[in-house]
């Protein structure tokens, strides 16, 4: 159970070095090795994706995959979101239409819509409100996550149509 | 509504009642909140705890070598080793009313719960801690298991506590009022009996409990960094456990991913890893796993009422007769007791309504359980349910619409003093309902239930009108004879050289966005911008004491505590303006915006600046009577029976003949927390209030079999509602200021949880009327809903035609 395999994790576009054990999560690696602790454990058994992030595009559980098994993937969590201090578009949207409180289910659902949109950028609000129930959020009762994620869809192929020829 | 809410900037307006960016959003947004299990201290050991695998037996040897031979642990404990002393919570009531009864940081000789922590290992990392807990071995001789009220209350039923004969820890009738028998004997309308249940539920906060403490000799202190509502009792309970002063142990709350209730009594995880950090000299992390806060976090809710009602031809309440019985699981909480549930209920169930006569038995029972705690609305969920049951049965039986029968109950004329002594606070008991009906008529869901019952489909509507009481003042709290009176919040005020402020509050932010309204009040106070009111709370060496976050109390009592604490430093800025402008204290004011202005010269005005670099920077300018210090401390408590927040609900479901599923096709809130600080805030409290309360309605419930095994240990088991369950809610708000706060805000964390179990049942009855069943459990499952609909099928086909 000891033996520690050194590994590379490509994150947010920077490798980075870890020394662990193959039964090591991968959330527990970026969390407690990259000290990168956006990403949240709410259950530990993939129900409720608090510890979402994206791994080649996809949003995974990264409680349910080994960190020896990213090797190689391009993995992306919340603190990727937001250039030079300013938040992303979609965090924006969270913040206006009050799709966090606790904000302890946040990153898990950013990276959940920021995958999902990226697939089905035309979504529309029940498909995304499909998309969101793979996560679990506490306080909010998920409206205003939905009203979030619906919005940032909107602006998002709005400016699409506008930079269009 | 709240989407008009102006966005300004504060000149010349006023903050509170605009919904103005949240002030934590943007390190959450980011990944750069910190929650207790990313703080990390240089060599943190990590704590697992063994758990018991049985409900109720004597231990009768603990084996750790195994434990303790594992390459990385570096420590396990029993009860005997750490020897501490047990949390023991009391009220203040005769022996026949209540016992006490101790729980012991880990089991000693019994243990009366599955997930009973019976050991506590502690090893370089988590992985290896658990495997050390693994390789424990308990002998256990096995007991009977009580994991029902009748096995509990049965006839010799073996105790889970010997201090608690009967397996009863409380048994008082609070109100026993003259007239009861005689309006029974004299009903002219009907009388009735209904039995609702609700079922054991876990508040579920997202991030589970965890905490990390850790020695600190430059402090000689133990720094004890944890995820909970109430850091001062905290603080009180370990220093006690631990036999130690309260000046030795710190507790600091970092962000913190809901709380509901759960984290606002004492765990004893948290006490046995601060006595393992504090023995090993090394930081101890727990972070608990979602297994552990299935098992062995506190729930909530497993509570049985007979409810009788008298009624008069008129459909007037003559007389209400209730017998409660709350299963309070395997140990009374710290500080609130076992009493919490069935103290709550007792005082407060008659509602809103206007109720001449009562009488009530309520009664908390233990079993081998897991321990309850209050859980976001204690009780008011199940009374409430019980009561809306009463209106809607005894509708049924004289024949009148399910809403003209509670407007003819309703609490209409205010101050109104019930049978059970509280004088509520004014409020639109009338008005809520009123408008809430109006909403589902325009919106045509009369005539598409009636239409859509032709059709075959089963569509229901349901309301719930309920009032909460929220500023529960200590002389509230007093009454129900606890030996700890929560009730008052201190708050301190501290400007510095540049005229912006620091505030102190006693209460702990846990998603209730405190940080921003508790800000927009002082700033209003003083007038400043938001931006230069920084909030500090959840540290106990900050704060002489704080009654935490619970029972909607941090905008009620917290919020008139800084808005009190902010006041007098705005008197002490106009005193010390007053002199540097060489004028009369009477002659100036807060200009509301940053300054203070003389009042027959506007001209003339001295800024927070102005004043602040006086009072640190040239002291000798200040007056001869004033201290060179820009605080003040205010402590804040609400007199009397506290405030009271109302609303109505109103639900449309339908149920799905084919699976017996129940879906929520609209839900309106309208709701009155006197003003509201931040529209936004609100709204989302009440929504997520909501949800909680339609998961108690139709998913969530923690059952056990009968050798006292928990039915869920995972998420696959307990089925937590997602987006698709619940659905778009309205809230539209009504404002009744309250007269006994300073903000005239009265609370609006609980309502929604309280109202939305009994307004979803009542649908679910509305859409099943045709089948003759009546449901007063919840939740309700899709094969209850199933079987009423065979029942009706099948009766409708014996019916010869
Ligand atoms: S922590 Fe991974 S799904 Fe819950
Ligand atoms: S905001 Fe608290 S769990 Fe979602």
């Amino acid at each position: 159970m000891n033996d520690r395999h050194l590994i590379v994790l490509n994150v947010n576009g920077e490798d980075h070095e870890a020394l662990v054990e193959p039964r090591k999560t991968l959330l527990d690696v970026l969390r407690h090795d990259l000290g990168l602790t956006g990403a949240h454990a709410g259950c530990e058994h993939g129900v409720c994706g608090a510890c979402t992030v994206l791994v080649d595009g996809e949003p995974v559980r990264a409680c349910l995959v080994f960190a020896v098994q990213a090797e190689a993937a391009d993995i992306r969590t919340v603190e990727s979101l937001g250039r030079d201090g300013e938040l992303s578009d979609l965090q924006e949207a969270f913040r206006e239409h009050h799709g966090l409180q606790c904000g302890f289910c946040t990153p898990g659902f950013l990276m959940l819509a920021e995958g999902f949109l990226a697939q089905q950028p035309d979504a529309g609000r029940e498909e995304i409100r499909e998309a969101l129930s793979a996560n679990l959020c506490r306080c909010t009762g998920y409206q205003t996550i939905v009203d979030a994620v619906a919005a940032t869809a909107a602006r998002r192929l709005d400016t699409e149509r506008e930079t269009a020829p | 509504m709240s989407d008009a809410a102006p966005q300004f900037d504060g000149r010349g307006g006023r903050w509170v009642g605009a919904s103005v960016p949240r002030r934590e959003d943007p390190r959450l947004l980011t990944g750069r909140g910190r929650f207790v299990d990313d703080i990390q201290l240089p060599g943190t050991l990590h704590a697992s705890f063994v758990r018991s695998t049985v409900a109720h037996a004597r231990i009768t040897g603990i084996d750790l070598s195994a434990t303790l031979a594992v390459d990385g642990v570096v420590a396990a404990y029993t009860a005997a080793d750490l020897d501490l002393g047990d949390i023991v919570a009391l009220l203040d009531r005769p022996p026949e009313e209540f016992a006490p009864t101790a729980m012991p940081i880990l089991a000693r000789e019994k243990v009366r719960f599955v997930g009973e922590p019976v050991a506590l290992v502690v090893a370089r990392d988590p992985y290896l801690a658990e495997d050390g807990a693994e390789l424990a071995v308990v002998d256990y001789e096995p007991l009977p298991a009580i994991v029902s009220e009748e096995t509990a209350l049965a006839e010799n039923a073996p105790l889970v506590h010997e201090e608690a004969p009967g397996n009863v820890l409380l048994d008082v009738s609070m109100f026993d009022t003259p007239g009861v028998d005689e309006a029974f004997a004299d009903a002219s309308g009907c009388v009735v009996e209904v039995v609702t249940r609700s079922g054991r539920q876990n508040a579920l906060p997202l991030e589970t409990r965890g905490v990390i403490a850790s020695w600190d000799d430059h402090d000689d202190q133990l720094l004890v960094q944890m995820c909970t509502q109430v850091p001062h009792q905290v603080r009180t309970a370990l220093a006690r456990s631990l036999r130690v002063p309260e000046r030795t142990v710190r507790v600091t709350v970092p962000d913190m991913g809901g709380g509901f209730g759960q984290k606002c009594v004492v765990g004893r995880e948290e006490i046995a890893v601060a006595a393992a950090a504090r023995r090993l000299n090394r930081p101890v992390k727990w972070i608990e796993d979602r297994r552990e806060a299935l098992t062995a976090g506190f729930l909530a809710r497993e509570q049985r009422y007979r409810t009788r009602a008298a009624f008069d031809a008129d459909g007037r309440i003559t007389a209400l007769d209730v017998d409660i019985v709350c299963d309070m699981g395997a140990y009374s909480c710290y500080p609130f007791t076992a009493g919490i549930e069935p103290l709550m209920a007792s005082a407060e169930m008659p509602s809103v309504y206007q109720v001449p006569a009562y009488r009530v038995r309520a009664r908390a029972i233990t079993s081998n359980k897991a321990p309850t705690a209050p859980y976001r609305g204690v009780s008011r969920p199940q009374y409430v349910m019980a009561i809306e049951r009463v209106m809607e049965r005894a509708a049924r039986e004289l024949g009148v619409d399910p809403l003209d029968i509670r407007r003819r109950n309703l609490i209409t004329r205010f101050p109104y003093t019930g049978v059970n002594g509280i004088t509520y606070d004014p409020g639109t008991y009338r008005e809520s309902l009123d408008l809430a009906e109006a909403t589902l008529r325009d919106e045509g869901w009369y005539e598409l239930r009636d239409s859509a019952a032709a059709e075959g489909r089963h569509i229901g509507i349901g309301f719930c009108c309920f009032s909460e009481r929220t500023g529960y003042g200590s002389e509230a709290f007093a009454k129900r004879k606890m030996t700890v009176v929560p009730g008052f919040d201190i708050s301190e005020i501290r400007m510095d050289t540049t005229g912006s402020v620091v505030v102190t509050s006693g209460t702990v932010n846990h998603g209730q966005s405190h940080e921003t309204t508790l800000a927009q009040i002082v700033a209003d106070r003083l007038g400043l911008h938001v931006d230069q009111v920084k909030l500090r709370q959840g540290d106990t060496e900050r704060i002489a004491y704080g009654w935490g976050t619970f029972a909607s109390r941090s905008v009620t009592i917290g919020g008139s505590a800084v808005a009190l604490a902010a006041t007098r430093l705005g008197e002490l800025l106009c005193r010390i303006a007053a002199h540097l402008l060489d004028t009369s204290p009477d002659n100036v004011r807060l200009d509301g915006d940053g300054g203070v202005v003389q009042i027959d010269d506007p001209g003339r005005r001295a800024s927070f600046e102005e004043i602040a670099d006086v009072a640190y920077l040239r002291s000798h300018l200040l007056p001869k009577d004033v201290e060179p210090t820009l605080t003040a401390t205010a402590s804040f408590d609400v007199p009397g029976d506290g405030t009271f927040s109302n609303a109505t609900h109103a639900v449309v479901v339908e149920a799905d003949p084919g699976t017996g599923g129940v879906t929520i096709l609209r839900y309106a809130c309208v709701e009155d927390c006197g003003v509201v600080i931040h529209p936004k805030v609100v709204d989302g409290q009440c929504r997520g209030g909501i949800a909680q309360g339609i998961a108690g309605a139709l998913f969530e419930e923690v059952t056990y079999a009968d050798n006292g095994e928990p039915s869920a240990a995972s998420f696959i088991d307990y089925l937590v509602p997602t987006a698709t369950e619940i659905p778009d809610i309205t809230v539209s708000h009504l404002e009744t200021p309250c007269a006994f706060t300073e903000n005239g805000a009265k609370g609006a964390g609980e309502g929604g949880t309280i109202g939305a179990p009994a307004a979803v049942l009542n649908a679910i009855n509305d859409a099943l009327r045709h089948t003759g069943v009546e449901l007063d459990t919840t939740p309700v499952h899709p094969q209850t809903v199933l079987a009423a609909l065979d029942a009706a099928a099948d009766r409708e086909m014996s019916v010869p035609s």
